[in-house]
């Protein structure tokens, strides 16, 4: 814990972390024991939200028949990570290194580094919203992601996963601002590494012929140059 | 305690004054703003294990910095833009512990004889303040074999026609050429190209104790997990081996404090917030072009004209997509590179004549690969056929690209200053970037353009693209003003007159007797070669005229 002193005192003054709501107990216990969400599990968006989102995963990255859609793939377990991402210790923000033991060394990837003070005022800012804290409003208030999270999905409706489809792309065109954040999103957890709660079982890397991390094999000289 | 100096920056330009000022038996602090991801906190002698292959981790979430949530800057193209036009990232080179260094893809060319030369060898150009600088490259020379020796710098002599006279042979061999690369390499020889190995700070064999580069691909903006990268983690563990060094990271220099001529120390802010200050009997600044004019217009030192001649490599990006898969994802993220718009002919004299400009300069040429999946992906429009278009992967496997880092002019109004009103984190302006490209920038983007799209053509490309950056961008082809690259350079000029420029050819401020910048501030002209060997070279230089040393040859 950092002394509540120095010239930057209100960074460190305590706050309200509203970032738990959809967590109790039982919900923790399951959450634990679904590491990298095999099992959709939502930890701050409600059941509805998520139902919601997956159904827009579906909608931006669909499923055709040779690669998954976003929503299997698991782009929306990705968002509600990152959304939740300060429940757990470490955050789930940075995933750790060198190796996730996928092409060999150590599975490193699952522990998450530390974050120092700004490095979590930073994140809590962004994924939390200033909420008005001094701490957080030095330029300003910000919007985080939660909030747009909450109200876009609101307003794109819980009756959207049953929308048709042609519906389902009049609703999202209608909030640019949220698509983009969304779409954004999306890609990250359809093709980022399956520590941050997308990309189940790679199976997004692998519908692309994506080799993924491939550290500590790497790549020979022979595979590098030849075609 | 009173050190010998204290170092502002933990960069390739900081880590190399470190270095020489150690071995000569100096005490320093090297005061870095960033964390601390390259050494192994407990035993800073050895490197740490922070560094992975994760597109989220280093390209979406910085994991190497700054956030521009804590440390934003803003950003306009004039005056007539107003206060600024956006607020957040701009030109951001890496705020951790090794700088720059450690995402870069480790391209370390040499300047030419030409490029400390340039007023006297081509002449001045409109609104641009060309100068020579005060130094030649035979002076520099003894200082790049030395920083060559010292990061371990792969490449093969001889191999570029147009490269500047070297003392030596390469510390090490080229590494292994990308498939991508000896297609390109052919196609450009063919239509009268001189492309060759680049030389790259990435182990081609074990050495200095770390391990061969193994191709992995996660080069460009991510840190190397294996270390094999010449970024500053061998400057800086045998730095911290001395017993003469300490390291300080997340903390910020607020201040240099002075007294008459001399600095006596700086102020600065620990990650404890806390605001302290320290003695030094040199202070040797090495934030990079933009965070160092910073300190010093926060302190209020160097004159008039710091902040002043920013210049970024006006970038020409000119894409193929090509009817196979190059497997841009394997290897050293560029392996090949060529000179040749950097050498005026009879075509660039006449496009020079058209455009009523005395001259044109290109910059190197960068062949190179696509990007990571992730980036691919929210390149593409959403729905329908998004997954076919990734299993068709025309912007990554399929795709070859030419980065022509461009020279862009010292123009008086491209600018670092202070945000009037965007402060960062700890409550200090934030600085403003202020650039536009000027007429050469855009005559030579457009001259060396469709030069370089007709060897895409060659190669095989089903599919060109050319743009720029200022102008345009890879994302989305969306026009974007903000400059996409992190080649920052100028800003504290170096010269013998202070009158036109900030600090002397050794790199210390003309208003200061004890304070040295150690990084590309100083250049006079941006060259069109990437600038870190050059910097780390002068750097080198510096820190070796304080302590006395002569390089070690």
């Amino acid at each position: 814990m950092l002394p509540q002193t120095g010239r930057w005192v209100h960074l460190h003054a305590p706050v309200e972390h509203p970032t738990d709501r959809a967590d109790d107990g039982a919900r923790r216990a399951e959450r634990d024991s679904h590491p990298w969400y095999r099992d959709p599990v939502p930890i701050w968006l409600t059941e509805a939200e998520y139902n919601t989102l997956r159904a827009v995963c579906d909608a931006l990255i669909p499923p055709d028949g040779d690669s998954p859609g976003a929503g299997e793939a698991g782009s929306a377990d990705y968002i509600d990570t990152l959304l939740g991402a300060f429940s757990f210790d470490p955050p789930r923000i940075w995933a750790g290194g060198p190796t996730s033991g996928r092409a060999g060394g150590e599975a490193c990837f699952g522990d998450f580094h530390h974050l120092s003070a700004l490095d979590e005022l930073a994140w809590r800012t962004r994924i939390e919203g200033s909420q008005g804290l001094a701490a957080r409003e030095f330029n300003g208030p910000v919007t985080g992601y939660q909030q747009r999270y909450h109200e876009g999905l609101g307003r794109l409706g819980e009756d959207f996963p049953q929308a048709a489809p042609d519906e389902r792309v009049v609703r999202l065109k209608a909030d640019p601002e949220f698509l983009e954040l969304v779409f954004g999103h999306v890609c990250e957890g359809m093709y980022g590494a399956p520590e941050y709660g997308g990309n189940h079982d790679t199976i997004g890397w692998r519908a692309i012929g994506f080799a993924g991390d491939v550290q500590p094999r790497g790549w020979t000289d022979q595979e590098v140059s030849a075609p | 305690m009173t050190v010998d100096a204290v170092i502002i920056g933990s960069g390739p330009g900081g880590s190399t004054a470190a270095d020489v000022l150690t071995r000569a038996g100096w005490t320093v602090v090297i005061i870095e703003k960033g964390r601390n991801h390259l050494l192994d906190a407990r035993d800073m002698t050895k490197p740490a294990s922070d560094y992975s292959n994760d597109e989220i981790k280093f390209t979406n979430r910085r994991f190497l910095g700054p956030d521009p949530f804590l440390e934003p800057r803003t950003f306009r193209r004039g005056h007539d833009d107003g206060d600024h036009t956006h607020v957040g990232e701009v030109n951001s080179i890496p705020s951790t512990v090794g700088g720059g260094g450690t995402h870069a893809d480790g391209k370390t060319p040499r300047f030419r004889e030409v490029d400390f030369g340039m007023l006297s060898t081509f002449g001045p150009q409109p609104e641009a303040e060309v100068a020579d600088w005060p130094l030649t490259y035979d002076d520099l020379e003894p200082w790049y074999a030395m920083v060559e020796r010292a990061v371990g710098v792969a490449g093969t002599a001889g191999a570029n026609p147009f490269a500047a006279p070297r003392s030596g042979p390469f510390p090490m061999p080229s590494g292994a050429p990308m498939y991508g690369a000896t297609l390109s390499t052919a196609a450009a020889e063919k239509l009268g190209f001189h492309p060759y190995a680049a030389p790259t700070a990435a182990n081609s064999v074990p050495y200095d104790g770390r391990p061969a580069c193994n191709n992995c691909g996660f080069c460009a903006f991510l840190g190397c997990p294996i270390h094999a990268k010449g970024d500053p983690v061998a400057l800086l563990t045998r730095t911290m081996a001395t017993g003469r060094a300490e390291l300080w990271p997340e903390t910020f220099v607020s201040r240099i404090r002075t007294e008459g001529r001399r600095a006596t120390g700086v102020d600065y802010i620990g990650p404890d917030g806390i605001e302290r200050s320290m003695d030094a009997r040199h202070v040797i600044v090495a934030g990079g072009a933009i965070e160092t004019p910073r300190l010093l217009l926060l302190s209020r030192l160097g004159g008039a004209l710091v902040g002043r001649y920013l210049m970024v490599h006006y970038q020409t990006i000119v894409v193929g997509v090509m009817p196979f898969d190059v497997h841009g994802d394997r290897g050293r993220a560029v392996t090949h590179v060529h000179d040749d718009a950097m050498i005026p002919d009879d075509l660039s004299r006449a496009a020079a004549r058209e455009a009523g400009l005395p001259w044109l300069r290109g910059g190197m040429v960068e062949h190179g690969g696509g990007g990571m999946p992730v980036s691919e992906a929210k390149i593409y429009p959403w729905g329908a056929g998004h997954g076919a278009t990734m299993r068709d992967s025309r912007m990554r496997r399929h795709l070859w690209a030419f980065i022509m880092q461009g020279e862009d002019l010292p123009y008086r109004t491209n600018t670092v200053d202070l945000d009037p009103t965007v402060r960062d984190v700890r409550g200090f302006p934030s600085p403003r970037i202020t650039y536009r490209g000027g007429r050469h920038e855009l005559a030579a983007s457009a001259h060396h353009g469709p030069r370089l799209e007709a060897v895409l053509k060659e190669m095989g490309a089903v599919w060109t693209l050319r743009t720029s950056s200022p102008g345009g961008s890879f994302e989305g082809i969306r026009r974007r003003m903000i400059p996409e690259s992190r080649h920052v350079i100028g800003t504290a000029r170096m010269g013998v007159d202070p009158a036109t420029s900030v600090v002397d050819p050794y790199g210390r401020l003309h208003d200061l007797d004890n304070v040295v910048i150690a990084d590309s501030s100083v250049f006079p002209t941006a060259s069109g070669y990437g600038p870190t060997l050059t910097l780390v070279a002068l750097a080198a230089r510096a820190a070796g005229a304080l302590a006395g040393t002569a390089p070690e040859l």
